[in-house]
């Protein structure tokens, strides 16, 4: 382990954190919301002595950095971070305990959603934009958004793909253009460039700033913090077609929009992955469609509210415009699924992605086949092109630490006597990093009843399904930790 | 003529054996001295010992003197190097390289313009466009194609069976129903001219000559039925079976390629992903069997060992398959190989050499040259295509009174898009493409050479 240079990641890291609080600090001076301001300042002063004593423990680094290093490194700085950032949230006094801080943080981090708060409303301005900002920060990934602004020069940089690999989602993450720090601007670039005209969208509906900026970086990190206590029930139905549209562009491979930048446009639409996407999006929308008609009765809203939760659902972001806990069965059954199969890999969005379910299901049909004559020998294609054994081990792996985990949470939750539809969907949300699940915990419910235990499972979940599983897992071997 | 060979194995070996009989100068390099020895001693040729991308060994082989350098080394960068060097040493040098891997395949053209080359060779991709030929007529062993594939000449086996056995030759017509011509007959390993009481026996194996478009009532009235293959059993994993499998991707033909290295098979499954690719040891029959080979269409053994080829071949055989290709490397197995119910045989050595010996022929000379030689019955016999021009004897004159050499035969004359198998009151004119079917030993290199 490269104790180190790990620090110091998370040195630098911590003091990004610490800039990003600015802004908040300031809408809470204007704002004039004193508690809100004494948090801030108190968190503040804490990060920067934190940063400030760690980068000078950890200043002579060794370069040596491999994927283990990444991973840890990568795990480490998301939990840290999440610390860090329920800072405010405790010192202002709006979330007194730190259990409960810290749920909401993560949840912000990871881009979930869930809340512990009951009335949102309540919450003072700089609150509520901090919230929303860690929604979009977490989306990219804040060791992207530190490799795109780290000064260049240093040689052997090579490692830095190790903590792109850690920290994007996707069973096979590759560079854009062979500079990382090029890789990440472009990354980085397509997002503020989205939320930015996301943003604009929604100011022309006749949103006010204030709004429009959280629910702009709610969409973009396919977070769905709502700063209303009915999410985005009470905008109006533009603002709602709106955000539908921005959520499910936000659920898409990120490299699908620099191709189209390089107009490859062709490359585009032949991918597999995307054309899945698509489908399973439609297919969801048109059977739950004709499944709540009767609940609304008009064509246009029964369109409107299956659209708007199949893409809140399916690109995990989890804003709501109806208490979908009231649907009947099968809808909300397609919803549960729609939250394991999630969006696509090398977007903001969580679950297990479409290119992994795509794998999975050419992985298994190539085993059945094989099982059939054992003698054949096939490769599993992506678009045309095979794909290595590795990639494969590593989406089966993938999905039994997924379950794994999911099985176990569920036990645990269970303990909390609460119903089993609850917890299921309870540990699905925020495992896919969804927000709202169902029953108790439905989009209208939050999941403030659950006791401290839970919650710090339900924080764990959260860290591992946006870090996809590893780099959470690896905190917890022997192996990790030791030797050099 | 000076010609270098760059190579001395299969391929150089072969040209050598021809050129040397065709009467040019040859000098062999190659880097290994026992290959070099075995040349001398077979063929009238010097040898140069070293490598042959090297100018010092190029000078040697007075490459400065040389009109053509053929190379067909193992490797195909050496050969690519070999000739650029050559060329460099002597600008008035043509160079033909045998150009084999897969990956350089769509880059040929490109390769040819960069690199001083005259002619690019790819044996293994020539002999998959030879079985992927056979396959669209099961019934034919082989079918040589002239004047841009107007003109046919294909091989008939007769066996016991066919409404053939047993007719003379005159009385051909009455059966098939339409005009063919019988220009040799290989019977017990020897070609014969027959005449018009020739009597066809079994076991024969006949040369027809007929246009294109005939090739499909022939077969009918012969009472063979063109099943086209559907389902292909390719045995062995090597650059021809690559070559065909990507020929075959577009036509609807399910394709089982066997190989017996695991890493060659995920390779072949990563580069043809409409093939099924099984891997096993094709010559262990419990396997084949498992891999249903009573069900397939065609059989085609491409494995690198011709004995291995023939055994699986004969087994498809007593398996009822309706049709068997089989690749020979060494051409002198082909003889054994006609006592054997092995099918159709595709020796891709010998398919190259044509071409580069055809090359060396145009080059020589250049008005009235044959435009493509095809060896026939084991190499007994070649078939020689010319296109007619004015400086052309005996134009517009029917052939009953134009006397040529023995053992010499038009077979067919193009005109236009139209192709006629001769009477004697045909006539060609210039324009025409004719094909010439000859067994005798002098080479035709003119087209007024086929005359007396």
């Amino acid at each position: 382990m490269n104790y180190k240079m790990t620090g110091r990641f998370i040195a630098q890291l911590t003091a990004i954190e610490g800039v990003f609080m600015i802004p908040a600090l300031l809408i809470s001076l204007f704002s004039k919301e004193n508690a809100a301001i004494q948090g801030f300042l108190y968190a503040l002063v804490i990060i920067l002595a934190f940063s400030g004593l760690l980068y000078l423990l950890c200043r002579k680094a060794k370069r040596r950095f491999g994927p283990r290093d990444g991973l840890v490194c990568v795990g480490v700085s998301w939990i840290m971070m999440s610390i860090l950032g329920s800072l405010p949230f405790v010192f202002s006094g709006y979330i007194p305990r730190f259990v409960d801080a810290l749920f909401e943080t993560v949840s912000g981090f990871t881009t979930t959603g869930a809340s512990i708060l009951s009335d949102v409303e309540a919450l003072p301005k700089g609150l509520l934009y901090w919230r929303s900002f860690t929604h979009w920060v977490g989306g990219m990934g804040v060791l992207v958004f530190l490799l795109a602004i780290s000064t260049g020069g240093e040689r052997g940089k090579g490692f830095t793909m190790h903590l792109m690999r850690a920290e994007s989602p996707g069973p096979d993450v590759g560079k854009l253009v062979p500079k990382m720090k090029q890789t990440a601007i472009i990354l980085y670039g397509i997002y503020m460039a989205l939320t930015v005209l996301n943003f604009l969208f929604l100011l022309f509906g006749g949103m006010n700033l204030f709004d429009a900026v959280c629910t702009a970086f709610g969409t973009a990190g396919t977070g769905g913090f709502g700063i209303k206590n009915d999410s985005m029930g009470s905008y109006s139905s533009y603002i709602q077609w709106v955000t539908t549209v921005f959520m499910f562009l936000f659920g898409i491979n990120f490299s699908c929009f620099y191709l189209l930048l390089l107009k490859q446009i062709r490359g585009v639409f032949r991918d597999e992955e995307l054309r899945l996407y698509f489908g399973i999006a439609f297919v969801s929308v048109v059977l739950i469609a004709f499944n709540i008609y009767d609940l609304y009765g008009s064509v246009s809203e029964t369109l409107k509210h299956s659209a708007f939760q199949v893409s809140s659902v399916m690109t995990t972001t989890g804003f709501s415009t109806t208490d979908f806990d009231q649907w009947p069965s099968f809808s909300k059954g397609i919803l549960l699924m729609l939250m394991v199969v999630g969006a696509c890999a090398g977007s903001t969005g969580g679950g297990i992605k479409v290119a992994r379910v795509l794998l999975l299901f050419k992985s298994l049909r190539r085993n059945i086949r094989q099982i059939l004559n054992p003698r054949k020998v096939m490769v599993v294609r992506n678009n045309g092109r095979p794909v290595e054994e590795k990639v494969l081990d590593n989406t089966n792996a993938y999905l039994s630490a997924y379950v794994i985990i999911i099985v176990l949470s569920f036990l645990i939750l269970s303990l909390d006597n609460f119903s089993t539809g609850t917890n299921i969907s309870a540990v699905l949300a925020c495992f896919n990093n969804i927000g709202p699940g169902l029953e108790a915990v439905g989009p209208m419910a939050n999941f403030g009843a659950y006791s401290v235990s839970s919650k710090l499972v339900l924080i764990v979940d959260m860290l591992a399904g946006r870090l996809e599983i590893f780099p959470i897992l690896v905190l917890l071997s022997r192996n990790t930790w030791k030797g050099k | 003529m000076n010609i270098i060979i760059a190579g001395g194995g299969k391929v150089g070996q072969t040209l050598a054996h021809q050129l040397s009989a065709e009467g040019h100068n040859l000098t062999m390099i190659d880097s290994n001295n026992h290959v070099l020895e075995h040349s001398v001693e077979q063929y009238d040729a010097m040898a140069v010992s070293g490598n042959c991308a090297s100018k010092e060994v190029l000078l040697n082989a007075s490459v400065s003197e040389a009109d053509l350098l053929i190379a067909v080394t193992a490797m195909d960068e050496v050969n690519l190097l070999c000739c650029m060097t050559a060329h460099g040493l002597n600008p008035n040098l043509h160079t033909i390289a045998r150009i084999r891997t897969p990956e350089y395949a769509d880059q040929i053209m490109t390769m040819r313009e960069v690199f001083p080359l005259s002619m690019t060779v790819n044996p293994e991709k020539q002999a998959a466009k030879e079985i992927e030929r056979l396959l669209k007529f099961p019934g034919f062993l082989r079918r040589e194609s002239f004047a841009k594939g107007r003109a046919e000449i294909v091989e008939l086996r007769i066996d016991a069976s066919s409404k053939l056995c047993n007719l003379p030759l005159s009385e051909m017509g009455n059966v098939i129903k339409c005009r063919v011509l019988v220009c040799a007959v290989l019977r017990a390993g020897n070609a014969v001219a027959p005449s018009g009481n020739f009597v066809l026996q079994e076991g024969d194996r006949i040369f027809v000559t007929a246009p294109t478009s005939n090739l499909e009532v022939l077969l009918k009235n012969l009472g063979i039925v063109p099943k086209k293959a559907k389902k292909i059993l390719i045995c062995g994993g090597g650059r021809v079976s690559y070559y065909l499998t990507s020929l075959l991707a577009d036509d609807n033909i399910s394709v089982y390629l066997m190989e017996k290295d695991r890493q060659q098979c995920v390779r072949l499954a990563k580069e043809l992903p409409n093939a099924t690719i099984i891997y096993g040891d094709c010559s262990s029959h419990t396997l084949l069997e498992d891999q249903g080979i009573e069900n397939m269409d065609s059989v085609i053994t491409l494995t690198g060992t011709d004995e291995t080829n023939m055994i699986i071949s004969l087994y498809a055989g007593s398996r009822g398959v309706n049709q068997i290709i089989t690749k020979l490397s060494r051409a002198e197995n082909s003889a054994l190989a006609d006592s054997m119910a092995l099918g159709s045989t595709v020796t891709p050595r010998e398919l190259c050499c044509n071409n580069i010996v055809q090359y060396v022929r145009a080059m020589q000379n250049q008005t009235g040259a044959a435009i493509s030689v095809h060896t026939i019955a084991d190499g007994q016999v070649e078939a020689v295509e010319f296109l007619v021009d004015e400086t052309t004897k005996h134009c517009s004159k029917p052939l009953k009174d134009i006397k040529l050499k023995p053992n010499v035969l038009i077979a067919s004359i193009t005109h236009g898009a139209n192709t006629q198998v001769p009477n004697g009151l045909s006539e060609f004119m210039p324009g025409d493409t004719i094909v010439v079917v000859t067994s005798g030993r002098g080479v035709l290199h003119n087209v007024n050479d086929i005359f007396a």
